[in-house]
This record gives C-alpha cells, structure tokens and sequence, in this order.
C-alpha cells in the first residue's frame, strides 16, 4: 500500500529538462518540494492504514478460503466456509435478525430524531438544558449503557417489570422470549441513537429559512401541512445521509447485544457480528468467521451502492 | 465507533441557534407551547431516567435491589458498592489504563491526521486524489470484518496483549483526515503564501502557522477520538489478555462475568467509567455537538 507512494516520489526527479528558464526550474523545483512534503505528511497515515487496515482486509478475504484450527496456518478449501454458511441455520436466523434490528432501529431511530429536532427548533424555554439531556446519551459507553440495560430489563428483579407489575400490566419475559429480547436491544439502542439523528436534523432545520413557513401560513396550511410539505423535503439530505450511517450502524451491532443478551435466549438475538466473534474467538473456527465478515462487507458495500444510485438518480430527476 | 464515523465535513452551524421569534397568538399557540414543555420534559425524563437508575443502584444495598416491591429512590444510601469495587479488583489500574490507551491513541490520530489533512488540503501531487479516496474508502469498512484478521496480524507482530495492540490498530483511521482538510482549506491563502515566500518550508508552515490557527480543529478531533477510545469495547476485548491491562469497558465486563447479578457493584463501576465522559462532555458541550454535527451533514 505504500510502496506505490515511494516509488512514485523516487521517479519524479527523474525528468527535469535542463536548459529550462529558471522560472520554469523554479517552478519545478517547487512542485518537487511538493510532491516530497505531500507524501512525507501522509505517510504515518498511510502506513497506519496500510497496515492495520488494507492488510487484514485482504487477510480476511485470504481466511476466508481457509479452514483454519485455531492456531498455525490454515489449509486452502476454496469455497468450503461460504457453501457451508449457506447450509447455516444460525447464520440465516442472524441474518435475518440483523435485517430485523436495522428495520427496527433505522426507521424509529430517524423519526424519533426528527421529531426531537423539530421540538429543539421550536420556541421552548430551556432549549439548551433539553439539548444536552438528549445528546448526552451518546458519551455513555456502549458496555454501560447495555449494563444498565440488562439491569432495567430483568426479569425479575428489573425496575420495569416491577413498573409493569405495579400498573398490572404483569411482567413481560424480556430474557426467555425472543421477540421481547429483540425489542429491549432495540429499545436500549433507540436511548443511545436518538441524540445523534436530533442533531443532524436539527443542523438541517437550521438551515431552512422561516419565511418558507411564514408563507405557508399565510396561504392556510396546517401545522401538519407544513411539517409535511415543508419540513420533510427541506431536510432530505440529512435524511440521506443519516439513513447510511443509520444502516451502517445497525448492520455492525455488537457491544449492546453481546453484552445484554450474549445473542440468546438460544440464537434469537444472534446479529452477524456476534456470531462472527463467537466463531472467532470463542470456538476458533476462524476461516468461518472471516467469511461471515466478508458477507458482511458485501451487504454493507451493496447497501452504499444502491444508495449512492438511488441519490444520484433523485438528483438528476429533480 | 461507529458513531463518530463521518463521511463528509461539511461546516454546518448546528450549535448556533436559531433566533426565537416571539410570537404573540391566541390561547391556540399558549396551548401548543405548554404541550411541547411537556413533551421535552417527558422525552428528559426518559432519557435521564437509564443514567438516575444506576446512581441510585450504585449507592443502594443489594437486599434492596432485590426486594419485588417498586421503589424510585434508594432508602439509605451506602458506598459499600464503591468499596467493594475499589478493594476486590484493580479498578484504579483500569482507570489508568483506560487514561493511558485514550491518550497515546488520541495523540498519534489526531497529530497524523492533521499531517495528512495539511497534504491533502494544501499540497498538490500526483495520486492525491486517488489516496485520498482510498482514505475516505476506509471509513466505509466495518472494522468488524477484520477483527479475526487484525488479531491475527497483532500476534504475529509479538505486540497481542499489550497496550500497543489496542492502540495501533485503533489509531490507523481515517477519521479527522476530512475535517482536517475541510478546515485548513479554509485557511486563506495568502497567509501561508506569505510564510512561503518568507523561505518557511512546509514543516514550518504546519508548526507555526497552521497548527495555532487550527486551535479550535484540533480540540474537536481530541475530543471526540478520546470519547469513542475510552468507550471502545470489541478490539480491546479481543486485543488484551491478562486482566491488569484491562480497559475499563472490559473490567465492566469482567466483573459481571465474576459477581454475576451483584448489580450494585456492576453499577458503581459503570458510574466511575462514565463519570469522566460526562464531566468533560459538559465541559466541552459546543466542541462535542459541533464534531458529532459536522462529522456528517452534507
């Protein structure tokens, strides 16, 4: 990844004609320095990213052909670990819970956001104390906020079952049943990404000028009307925008479900990622687990694609 | 992580708000003005309701915990939580640790980031634009499909187990590269031009001159890489091994793996985790609300 860098650093002097006017040699000279500055101030980065970011990539696509037993090297088996994910009643039950979570969280996660923005946008005393309460979620570690998750949870001696018991509500199975377990992940994930999706849109309301709203008023539209035909349509790019990280986001899920529920009961809460780390390191299977990495990537790169298509042709169409 | 991934830096002015306009209307708009007070309260309520819970946990006894009627509030507070934290696990040597990796991390990132922000801002040559796209790529990799692979590369380089296998490969991102050169884009021209002309070489140019104009860059890159290395979790999981070098996250976790349900002590250790984050994101609330914002809007 480097090396590339270097050699074209090293062929540049090689050119330079001699009989140039001196400011042409000047000018040379300068695009030299340049060229020599510019490669010498990206090379801790590029040697950073070189080689504990673009080496393991290709790594893992390598392991990822491999049938690994833990340590040494592993012996090449082609297709074997992808044939086999196929075959993986797991992998497709954490597939599709990781579909399921992003369903989740993205959508509620964005509208919870925009409606925090639009109420943070309005006239409110206090603006800034509600800001904070509402951002300051996003500091809490992830392994704090599953624990105090995990806590809240409990079935049995977690404050909202008792909450629950005290209205008559009764306890809900939030570790035995899937389904609850799913939904106290994806709750707990909510109290972590509403603050982020807020700012973001609260950053694009910012921008959308009141006479927009003053005019429509006049005209007799709704507050509704308004938030409708106005609000939505003018933060589209935030929109966009948080819809990638969003997804993006969902799809990596990891320190609040391997904390809060380790993938259970059984592998109802099992995400891609868990289950990779599982294979990974807890039973070494690691040719396997790289290949699950690599689906992931490949939904992940997918995903951007049909995005970044979708977005260019909504931008040539209007 | 994942939170602070940016793509694209563009300035945005999300902490500069939006003059309130007074509006005089009818009992319609006192109405709709006493319901969103509400709603924000409510919404408060909520979202501080996770961090109250576990300081009154942290402060209560266990029979209380584990008594089936509902009570909101502690019926007498005990530090014997904080005690039994201090005294039955190295939780100061976590602390210390977590303080160590967050500011090595935060050093070597935001220091190469800036080098690299200063080439692609203000530098031409060839293959600029192809690196810097393959830079800004790497944002788009899950760091999770290379987890195995990274483990793998941190062993056979002899460092798996020590500070610095959490800290190099944390450190190799991308991340700050774009606000970097976003903001020293708009440094004008003609200061550095002048220090050029003065004979100032490159490396001066970035000591002297760029680097005191980036101040307030700079705080918001050591920030937010700070926040996002102290609550790292998945790679110092899997990068440390003996416990005296555990980070705190992972101390958290290894003390729920020892005391299992003893909730008390699970969250006194939270809260001394996260009470430093909390200080300093109150502390530096603009910085933070302007990297989290300008991270991403385009």
């Amino acid at each position: 990844m480097t090396t590339p860098v270097l050699e074209e650093a090293a062929a540049a002097p090689g050119g330079t004609p001699r009989a140039a006017p001196s400011r042409r040699r000047a000018s040379r000279r300068r695009a030299l320095n340049d060229a020599l500055a510019g490669y010498t101030f990206l090379l801790p980065n590029l040697l950073l990213l070189g080689v504990f970011l673009f080496l393991p990539l290709v790594w893992a696509v390598r392991l990822s052909f491999e049938r690994t037993g833990g340590f040494g090297d592993g012996e090449f088996v082609g297709l074997d670990n992808y044939i086999r994910l196929f075959g993986d009643p797991i992998f497709w039950q954490s597939t599709l819970n990781t579909a399921l979570f992003t369903v989740l969280t993205v959508p509620l996660s964005m509208i919870i956001g925009l409606a925090l923005a639009v109420l943070m946008n309005s006239v409110l005393p206090a603006r800034g104390l509600f800001r904070t309460i509402i951002v300051l979620p996003m500091v809490i570690s992830g392994v704090a906020t599953a624990l105090v998750g995990v806590l809240i949870f409990d079935q049995n001696i977690g404050i909202l079952n008792k909450l629950l018991r005290f209205v008559g509500l009764g306890a809900a199975p939030w570790q035995s049943d899937g389904a609850a377990a799913i939904l106290s992940v994806v709750l707990v994930t909510l109290w972590i990404r509403c603050g982020f999706n807020m700012l973001i849109y609260l950053a694009g309301l910012q921008g959308v000028s009141p006479e927009l709203y003053e005019s429509a008023r006049l005209d007799g539209a709704g507050a509704w009307n308004q938030f409708r035909y106005i609000t939505v349509p003018m933060v589209g790019p935030s929109t966009f925008f948080l819809l990638i990280m969003n997804v993006i986001y969902s799809f990596q899920v990891f320190d609040i479900v391997y904390v809060m529920t380790g993938g259970g009961p059984g592998y109802s809460t099992s995400v891609l990622v868990t289950y990779a780390y599982q294979n990974g390191f807890v039973t070494r299977d690691q040719g396997y687990a790289a290949a699950i990495g690599i689906v992931l990537l490949l939904i992940t790169l997918t995903f951007t694609f049909v995005q970044w298509r979708a977005s260019r042709t909504r931008d040539l169409v209007e | 992580m994942t939170t602070t991934t940016p793509t694209l830096a563009v300035a945005s002015a999300a902490t500069s708000t939006s003059p309130a306009r007074p509006r005089k209307r009818g009992r319609g708009a006192r109405i709709s003005y006493i319901v969103r007070l509400l709603a924000a309260i409510a919404v408060s309520i909520v979202l501080l309701f996770p961090l109250y819970w576990m300081i009154v946990v942290a402060f209560s006894s266990k029979q209380e915990l584990l008594s089936r009627d509902l009570r909101l509030w502690p019926r007498e507070f005990t530090i014997a939580n904080f005690t039994t934290v201090f005294d039955t696990f190295p939780t100061v040597t976590w602390f210390g640790n977590s303080v160590v990796i967050a500011v090595f991390v935060t050093a070597l990132t935001v220091l190469v980031n800036l080098l690299a922000g200063y080439a692609f801002a203000r530098l031409r040559f060839r293959g600029s634009n192809l690196l810097f796209l393959l830079a800004l790529s790497t944002l788009m990799l899950p760091v999770q499909v290379i987890m195995v692979s990274q483990f793998k590369l941190v062993t056979e380089l002899g460092i798996y187990g020590t500070y610095w296998a959490v800290i190099l490969p944390t450190a190799a991102t991308a991340f700050g590269i774009f606000l970097a050169r976003q903001f020293i884009i708009g440094i004008p021209e003609e200061i550095i031009e002048a220090a050029r002309v003065d004979g100032a070489g490159h490396f001066r140019v970035f000591a002297q001159i760029v680097l005191p104009l980036c101040k307030p860059l700079i705080a918001v890159l050591i920030l937010l890489t700070f926040l996002s290395t102290w609550n790292d979790f998945a790679w110092p999981l899997i990068a440390l091994k003996q416990s005296e070098l555990y980070t705190l996250p992972i101390g958290l976790l290894f003390l729920k793996g020892q005391y299992g349900t003893d909730y008390g002590a699970i969250m006194a250790l939270a809260l001394v985790s996260v009470l430093p984050m909390i200080i300093v994101f109150l502390v530096f609330q603009r910085y933070f609300v302007q990297g989290f914002a300008r991270s991403g809007i385009k």
